[in-house]
């Protein structure tokens, strides 16, 4: 018990973030037309890819010798990179296709031009 | 002072993925609020590789470092501007998993160093060399990273029909067993006091793959945009694991922020389904369908029409309603269904899309197939929309589309489907019904709608039946 909330009080700042965090993304994607759902995912899928910052972090610590940790931070990278590169890309290529077709958009990108 | 830049880098990263999310959700602003985020997310990778610090130190192993971002970097841009745009859900599940390796991997790796500590010490356990909220992140992301990691492998295999559906008797009781047996060995792990505590942390790693692996195998293929979803917010609580590991705010932030996206959007398309979650998790579906369909079969009377008739009777007609489903995206017909749409309207005809929520393999399949081939974005209606137009609709015409449309959703409480809402559309004049074969569609159900009298069916691959009736238009 005593151990609970010394660990609760030690990370206090985490839990606000991540209790604020999950009614935010709730709150965000409430008002989702079914048309925008898969590029929403895909999108949600790209901003996860921030796992690569754990990974370069794995990777920068391994010390030189230690192969476990540079053979797996090393993957991790790559396969990071894959999901950050590949899901934003991939959005984007849903996102242009829509864009295109839609006049009021055109309108509007022809104004900021 | 780097230190103090790199907070701030975070800080800006998290507030971009938050706007990014929320101008996602806009039509209008969407593909903006995608390039906002990834600017974030440049921010906060450059701010690591150069500003982050631990003891004290900077990183290492730079060139391990750049040279995986730039093999990472050229296979993820050549796979996501190569693969084609039918093959969207697969992609997305792809780079799904890679998260969840990547997840699993830094808490594997992060094990390893505690593992190395705790092997000089005599004799301790485990638990006195690892804090036990530290512990729970490194083994939460190592689980859960894991199941999101072959569970997309294995929606990725079904999706590309490669992985056939697969189930036994008993199976939901071996997955909470190995589930249960997941926990355990963890649990193990923490209190054992032997030298080799990797030989349980390696076997929870195993059980964690077999249970992703029993976890997705069973549940129909057609239900795996909802599984793709979920396993998305798994892969957003694994980062979040590893983001509380290392106090990374952005990590926490991102993880969390889709963790808690994800798991609505997953409800979002469990309702439009009109299923509960848990239905769809524990997969009844195949099986039952299977009973159901044989019972259905005594219906002989399908009428089919030739092509001439059909193009004569939509260029007759004043509303034509097409709705598009996954034969369609299968038969890559988008850009032949536009010019189809285009000969329509030249004969006065008014041309509408219906799209139901989940036509194709994923909420939103239809909308961007559809936008890749030109078809302008008014003339999509969504389900209740296209439901009002129907009564004043001549002529449907279903482009491999099956389960959305139908009746037994609404009519027949023993299918397993009921109370899904479907497109309406025997409220039209005439529908005309474009299949391969009367094979029933992704669900395995018999499909009453292809057996009334207003029915009539258009056998053949959709890309082939479009181009012919597009010709047969034309020579009218």
């Amino acid at each position: 018990m005593k151990e609970t909330i010394e660990f609760l009080n030690q990370n206090i700042q985490m839990i606000y973030i991540v209790i604020l965090m999950i009614f935010l993304g709730i709150e965000i994607i409430g008002r989702v037309p079914s048309v925008l759902h898969t590029p929403l995912m895909s999108g949600a899928n790209a901003i996860h890819g921030v796992v690569i910052i754990g990974a370069i972090i794995v990777m920068g610590k391994a010390e030189p010798g230690n192969y476990v940790a540079l053979v797996l931070g090393f993957l991790a990278v790559v396969l990071g990179t894959l999901n950050v590169v590949g899901g934003f890309v991939v959005t984007d290529r849903m996102l242009e296709m829509f864009k295109s077709r839609n006049p009021k958009e055109e309108k509007k990108s022809e104004n900021n031009k | 002072m780097g230190t103090s830049i790199l907070s701030i880098c975070y800080l800006i990263a998290s507030v971009t993925y938050i706007i990014g999310l929320k101008m996602l959700s806009k039509p209008s602003t969407a593909r903006r609020g995608n390039l906002i985020a990834a600017g974030g997310m440049i921010i906060a990778i450059a701010g690591t590789i150069f500003l982050y610090k631990y003891n004290g130190k900077g990183l290492g192993n730079y060139e391990w470092i750049f040279s995986g971002i730039i093999i990472g970097f050229i296979i993820g841009v050549l796979i996501a501007k190569k693969v084609k745009m039918t093959a969207m859900p697969e992609l997305v599940s792809f780079f799904n998993g890679m998260g969840g390796a990547c997840a699993a991997l830094i808490s594997i790796v992060e094990f390893d160093y505690l593992y190395r500590e705790h092997r000089m010490m005599d004799a301790t356990l485990f638990s006195d060399v690892v804090h036990s909220g530290h512990y729970l992140a490194i083994i939460a992301g190592t689980i859960i990273g894991s199941v999101s990691f072959i569970g997309s492998m294995i929606a990725l295999g079904k999706l590309s029909g490669k992985i056939k559906d697969y189930s036994f008797k008993g199976q939901h009781l071996f997955n909470i067993i190995i589930l249960l047996l997941v926990l355990a060995t963890a649990i193990f792990t923490y209190f054992s006091s032997t030298h080799n505590v990797n030989i349980p942390f390696f076997i929870t790693v195993g059980l964690a793959l077999l249970y992703g692996l029993f976890f997705v195998l069973p549940i129909g293929g057609a239900d795996m945009p909802v599984v793709i979803s979920l396993l998305n917010s798994f892969t957003g609580v694994a980062v979040a694991c590893d983001g509380f590991l290392y106090d990374n705010k952005a990590m926490l932030t991102g993880g969390i922020l889709v963790g808690a996206a994800g798991t609505l959007l997953t409800i979002l398309m469990c309702r439009a389904m009109n299923r509960s979650l848990m239905n769809v998790l524990i997969g009844s579906f195949g099986g039952d369908a299977h009973k159901a369909s044989g019972t259905k079969s005594e219906h002989e009377n399908i009428k089919e029409i030739s092509l001439s008739d059909a193009a004569m009777l939509m260029a007759y007609s004043k509303k034509v309603m097409i709705v598009p489903g996954y034969g369609l995206a299968v038969a890559q017909a988008q850009h032949t269904c536009h010019e189809l749409e285009k000969a329509l309207e030249e004969k006065g005809v008014d041309v509408k899309y219906a799209i139901h929520p989940v036509a194709g393999r994923m909420p939103g399949h239809m909308n961007v197939l559809l936008a890749e081939a030109d078809v302008s974005y008014e003339k999509l209606l969504e389900m209740d929309d296209a439901n009002e137009e129907f009564k004043s609709t001549d002529v449907v015409l279903i482009l491999g589309a099956n389960d959305v449309v139908n009746p037994a959703a609404k009519n027949d409480p023993s299918s397993p489907i009921y109370g899904m809402p479907i497109l309406e559309v025997e409220l039209a004049k005439t529908v005309i019904v474009n299949k391969r074969s009367m094979k029933p569609g992704y669900a395995g159900i018999e499909n009453e709608l292809f057996y009334q009298p207003k029915t009539s069916m258009l056998f053949g691959d959709a890309k082939k039946v479009l181009q012919e009736l597009l010709n047969e238009l034309k020579s009218i």
